[in-house]
């Protein structure tokens, strides 16, 4: 058996386009605006979001004939809880300036709707394998929106990419000025929206009727 | 008149549909009805008739604006005079303030217009007229030392985002001229407020050219660029009484010299005198709404008769009639807040749409240090309620009616 056939590699790539969890299904806007005015939060918080959305698939799948149904959304969020706690230690041990950045958002990911809706969606209906493709996949869909957020936050806001300058000086020179808006949550929704806007140009089957 | 009509009419062929230039239709349209009334009568459904179509609407704003924009070219002239010394004359101080507000007015315009030329004609619809005051008016409410290209992206983010992606001229939830203020407020905030950026000292195109030392125009000895507002916001006077404005050469500032204008502070806002002709104008061609203007100026004078009750410091002691001729609060009243697009639309809607910005205006002025002036941040503000106020207001009316005929039903059984 293949490790991807058709219908693995539709579970791990739809999220990063048509399904997209952040720009198409609207989901986990808080901390899209939260984490992005700069590229480094923005990495770790991706890394930690798929770990955490790939590994609570796999568990929960793997437990899903036996959690009885009434209870289902306490043992999803304590397994989706320790995964979190795992992250954030790890976070506070080896990367403590970006979890200090991250600070309560880190903890918020529990919360997040990806997660949940993924957990309840996919991965109490799915075996192990295609559930973690799954996680992986959303994680990701919701990485690359924070990842390109961040990108343009982070240069036009303080003009560095990973804290590195990159606007060369003489720009500074002839009376160029980092955009102060951008740092500022707003510009996140509107960087967001012109994500939306692009995809939906390009994508003409997610344009919603107009009459 | 009529070789221009003549013009055109031969012309016109190259536009229409299979004609060579076709893809510049909208461009075309938009100039013919720029320069003559159109004669397209409607064929079916409703007749308006009415000879004030929208581009004679915003051209009579324009014309409206035209003193406060004089007055206020001649004051950044004169401001500049009085902070490094000089008396060239009058026609000098006004040419020196053309100068320097020309390449303001003409980035807006080119970017602006240059936007929406290019939307209407990838969406095949005419060029709305819309721009035509939001242009004049973005740099009217700017200082006049903020960057050419910062006016230029401001423009360019306002007009996308506040209005092309809303649909265009009509559909704008804010205003498009306050937006690319906001944009630069929250962008560039040492550009948009400060005591540096109000007046110009440097000279303009070689005209007035202060003494350089450094790098730096010499000013005379106790110049200060700070706003009359500017000034009460970091003012350590106990109240009101004990506290003084002073213009930026030190001298006292009368209550006079701010209705007038001859203060420091952004194009359009200084003259309150100005302000009210364009009022009036707006008022008695019917193209802004009384309503608004009056109420603004009510609720702003309700909060601060209130306030001035319980001041603590200068600015909670300052009577209302310094509040309405200081800063842009008039200039807000007046062109602002009665945008027919982004206010209220009924009638009792106006009354409480306007009294709420001038309300929130003053508010934020007293209450908010990091701001010393709040009208802007009120009517955006005010302008995201517009449309529930009108929701309610309709409503109100509808269910009065509804109860009237209820009991008019029930008379008759």
């Amino acid at each position: 058996m293949a490790l991807l056939n058709s219908k693995t590699k539709a579970v791990l790539l739809g999220p990063l386009n048509k399904n997209n969890p952040v720009i198409v299904q609207v989901l986990g806007i808080c901390s899209a605006l939260a984490v992005t005015s700069k590229l480094e939060p923005s990495v770790v918080m991706t890394i930690a979001v798929v770990v955490v959305a790939g590994f609570g698939n796999v568990v929960i799948s793997m437990l899903r004939n036996t959690i009885p149904n009434r209870i289902r959304i306490i043992v999803q969020l304590v397994v989706v809880a320790a995964l979190v706690t795992i992250v954030s230690e790890v976070l506070k041990a080896y990367l403590y300036d970006v979890n200090k950045q991250l600070s309560v958002f880190v903890g918020l990911i529990v919360t997040n709707c990806i997660l949940m809706g993924r957990l309840e969606a996919f991965a109490l209906g799915n075996g192990p394998w295609p559930s973690f493709l799954d996680g992986v996949g959303n994680g990701l869909g919701y990485g690359w929106i924070l990842i390109v957020v961040g990108f343009f936050r982070e240069l036009l806001g303080s003009g560095t990419l990973f804290d590195i300058p990159v606007i060369p000086q003489a720009l500074y020179d002839i009376g160029y000025e980092n955009n102060g808006l951008m740092i500022l949550p707003p510009m996140a929704m509107i960087v967001i929206a012109g994500i939306i806007w692009v995809h939906r140009y390009r994508d003409k089957e997610l344009q919603e009727e107009t009459n | 008149m009529k070789a221009l009509r003549n013009y055109i009419d031969k012309i016109k062929p190259h536009f229409e549909k299979g004609g060579k230039l076709h893809m510049l239709h909208s461009v075309f349209d938009g100039f013919e009805t720029f320069l003559f009334v159109p004669n397209h009568t409607s064929r079916s459904g409703v007749h308006m008739h009415d000879a004030r179509d929208s581009k004679r609407t915003m051209i009579l704003v324009v014309v409206a604006l035209i003193p406060a924009l004089l007055f206020g070219m001649f004051n950044i002239g004169y401001q500049h005079n009085l902070a490094i010394g000089i008396d060239p004359g009058f026609w000098e101080t006004f040419i020196f303030g053309l100068l320097a507000f020309l390449p303001q007015l003409i980035v807006s315009y080119g970017v602006g217009l240059g936007i929406e030329f290019v939307t209407a004609q990838y969406r095949g619809e005419e060029i709305a007229e819309g721009f035509l005051v939001s242009g004049i008016l973005i740099p009217m409410i700017m200082p006049v030392d903020t960057p050419l290209w910062m006016i230029g992206v401001s423009t360019a983010f306002a007009v996308i985002f506040a209005k092309e992606v809303f649909g265009g001229t009509g559909f704008n939830v804010f205003n498009v001229a306050l937006i690319a203020r906001a944009f630069l407020f929250f962008a560039y905030p040492s550009h948009m407020s400060g005591d540096q950026v109000f007046v110009r000292t440097a000279g303009t195109f070689g005209l007035s050219n202060p003494q350089m030392i450094d790098g730096m125009a010499q000013t005379v000895d106790g110049f200060s660029g700070a706003t009359m507002l500017g000034q009460l916001a970091i003012t350590d006077a106990p109240n009101f009484t004990e506290f003084s404005f002073h213009s930026i050469t030190g001298g006292q500032a009368s209550l006079m010299d701010m209705f007038l204008g001859f203060i420091p502070g952004s194009v359009g806002e200084v003259s309150t005198l100005a302000i009210l002709i364009g009022a009036a104008l707006l008022i008695i061609t019917g193209v802004g709404s009384w309503k608004t203007m009056l109420s603004v100026f009510l609720g702003g004078g309700a909060v601060i008769l209130l306030i001035n009750q319980f001041a603590a410091n200068a600015i909670m002691g300052m009577p209302p009639l310094y509040h309405f001729v200081l800063g842009g609060f008039a200039f807000g009243a007046v062109f602002m807040a009665t945008d027919p697009v982004t206010s209220s639309r009924t009638e009792k809607g106006k009354w409480i749409y306007g009294f709420l910005i001038g309300a929130l205006a003053i508010a934020i002025r007293v209450f908010n240090p990091g701001y010393p002036e709040g009208m802007m941040l009120a009517i955006l503000f005010m302008n995201a309620f517009a449309p529930l106020i009108d929701f309610y207001v309709i409503d109100g009316n509808i269910k009065k009616r509804l109860k009237r005929s209820a009991i008019k039903n029930h008379e008759r059984v």
